[in-house]
């Protein structure tokens, strides 16, 4: 991503929780409209540079830039009304809430609409993740697919501009695997940057073009997905410790 | 009723069930007939009644902090007391009306509770009980070193000459037994208009998942001050009720009006309610009230039964009596949701 318009971006930004250094100075942006898959073995760092995209952490060094504005000490939720929405890896529904109003929630509060307008992006965001049979149903009485659906859909009806995405295919069979990249198309296709973390490789590919590896805390390729599978340390860092474990 | 249709074909967002509608009107109605109390029932059912509405008034604020909120305050009887004294200092040292000195504690509670809040909200669950009880045994030292003879320092101090040079005593027991109601179904109204409001859903998403609900861009500080100022003003109305029907209040002593039981009463009525559900607290504040009227005379045995009570729930039914109920029914008498209609 050398081009310069850059939506949001991570400036040489360090974590460390106590002596563990978890970000070791990361570089990484997406564009406008972009889609990046950031793959990673456990413990690279992947989820930590989400939770410093969408505001759950604050970093120890460096800066997020989100469009050319520095937001790194900007909360969460201020993050997320500015258009940096997020799912996180474990599905966290508002169980007492039906599945209609924790959709209903991040349309008023994270996507600011009123009334109508709030009601039509609630609905629509239901149909586009398939849960508009499930409306009416407590959240906490879903399955895992559900859950995962609903998490998608309550981070979208926010409006986001970039959409950062944690394993939300995790624990899904092949089937739905693939429903949820068809969905993620279609956010792509409304001009939804996407940044996803996610294990399953093939899957993760059919959605995004650009692909990021992280381990030890660092960026170690970034560009074309063939290219950074075939990149020799990757192989080593991802696959290498994937084929031990 | 308004069932808002939105503009997708069949789709339409509904907040009135036909149930939840006709139980609003049934308790509005009830209101109305509680209100012709003095004039139908005898002056010990007033007594008993008055107790039951402000148990009433300090459930259903604590279930607004701790319910919605997360809050969990131990330190409420701060405002009760703050209520309670701020009515004798009115009526007392500045000659006022005494119903009117209540509003205006309810008042001071509400200011009160504000720079109390933008300290607490910074704590976080265990440290925010503990500070906001250390508040309330701050502002009971406070009270009890002052030396203004109509505060009473240590010994307390009394409302009687206020009440009585105005009031005969059935006049007072009518007023108040008129204004605890008065109270309760304010309270209760200006709860259900903020769960119905833009802020409602809000609230209820903190109270799920406080960090899922600031990720999705709701400003939980505001949600939580909003409710720790409510909360504020409902205990310290309730501290105006207790001392308008009691007269005689003291600072120190955990059974006083700045005492800890206070905060033991709320949480069971809650526990056993519902946490976090709208008519949760109401019933807990009856099981509470029947316990008090019916066993409280045996004793010692009455705090054995309310622990019992209290550990039957945590372990049977952690949901508390409504939470279960709705749970298992997926019924809400008081229409605070939405429901998505005809959908094909």
């Amino acid at each position: 991503m050398d081009e310069g318009v850059k939506l949001l971006e991570a400036a040489g930004v360090r974590k460390r929780f106590g002596a563990l250094v978890v970000l070791d100075g990361v570089d990484f942006a997406v564009g406008a409209g972009e889609g990046v898959g950031i793959v990673g073995p456990n413990g690279a760092g992947k989820t930590t540079l989400l939770n410093v995209l969408a505001g759950t952490y604050r970093p120890d060094g460096g800066r997020v830039l989100f469009r050319g504005e520095d937001v790194t000490s900007r909360a969460a939720a201020r993050r997320c009304r500015l258009g940096i929405g997020r799912a996180h890896q474990v599905p966290r529904p508002f169980g007492g809430m039906t599945v209609f109003e924790n959709v209903l929630v991040g349309a008023g509060a994270g996507g600011r609409r009123r009334g109508r307008e709030k009601y039509r992006q609630a609905i629509d965001v239901l149909e586009l993740c398939a849960l508009g049979d499930l409306a009416n149903r407590r959240a906490e009485s879903l399955g895992l697919l559900h859950r995962k659906r609903l998490e998608l859909a309550r981070a979208l009806a926010t409006d986001p501009e970039v959409l950062l995405l944690d394993e939300i295919a995790g624990g899904l069979t092949e089937g739905e695997a693939a429903e949820l990249v068809v969905t993620v198309g279609e956010l792509r296709r409304r001009g939804i940057a996407i940044v996803w973390i996610e294990h399953i490789v093939h899957v993760l590919v059919q959605a995004i073009e650009r692909l990021v590896c992280m381990d030890g805390g660092r960026v170690i390729a970034d560009g074309d997905p063939d290219e950074v599978m075939r990149d020799a340390t990757v192989v080593d860092a991802y696959l290498g410790s994937a084929a031990v474990r | 009723m308004s069932a808002v249709a939105a503009p997708a074909p069949a789709a339409r967002v509904e907040r009135w069930t036909r149930l939840s509608g006709g139980f609003t009107v049934l308790l509005a109605g009830l209101v109305v007939l509680l209100a012709f109390g003095p004039v139908l029932w005898s002056e010990n059912a007033l007594n008993n009644l008055i107790q039951l509405y402000f148990l009433v008034v300090l459930a259903v604020m604590w279930n607004a902090l701790a319910g919605y909120g997360g809050l969990v305050s131990v330190g409420q009887q701060a405002f009760i007391g703050i209520g309670a004294y701020a009515v004798v200092f009115l009526s007392l040292q500045h000659s006022l009306e005494p119903y009117l000195a209540m509003l205006l504690a309810t008042l001071i509670g509400a200011a009160v509770s504000i720079p109390v809040a933008a300290v607490v909200l910074w704590l976080r669950g265990g440290a925010f009980a503990i500070g906001t009880w250390v508040v309330a045994e701050a502002f009971a030292i406070l009270v009890s070193l002052d030396p203004n003879p109509a505060i009473g320092g240590g010994t307390g101090t009394s409302a009687l000459i206020p009440f009585n040079t105005r009031y005969t005593p059935e006049q007072r027991l009518h007023y108040t037994y008129w204004a605890s109601l008065g109270t309760a179904a304010v309270l209760l109204a200006i709860l259900f208009v903020l769960l119905r409001s833009r802020l409602g859903a809000s609230l209820q998403a903190i109270r799920d998942d406080e960090g899922a609900a600031a990720s999705v861009g709701v400003r939980v500080l505001l949600g939580k001050g909003v409710l720790f100022v409510l909360a504020g003003a409902g205990c310290a109305a309730a501290g105006a009720l207790i001392l308008a029907w009691q007269l005689s209040i003291q600072p120190l002593g955990p059974d006083s009006v700045f005492g800890v039981n206070w905060s033991a009463k709320m949480i069971f009525m809650v526990l056993v309610g519902g946490l976090g559900t709208f008519e949760g607290p109401i019933i807990g504040a009856i099981v509470l009230y029947l316990l008090q009227t019916y066993v409280s005379s045996s004793g010692v045995w009455y705090f054995v039964m309310l622990g019992a009570v209290a550990i039957g729930f945590a372990l049977l039914l952690p949901r508390g009596i409504w939470g279960t109920l709705q749970e298992r029914f997926n019924v809400q008498l008081l229409p605070v949701g939405y429901r998505l209609r005809g959908r094909a």
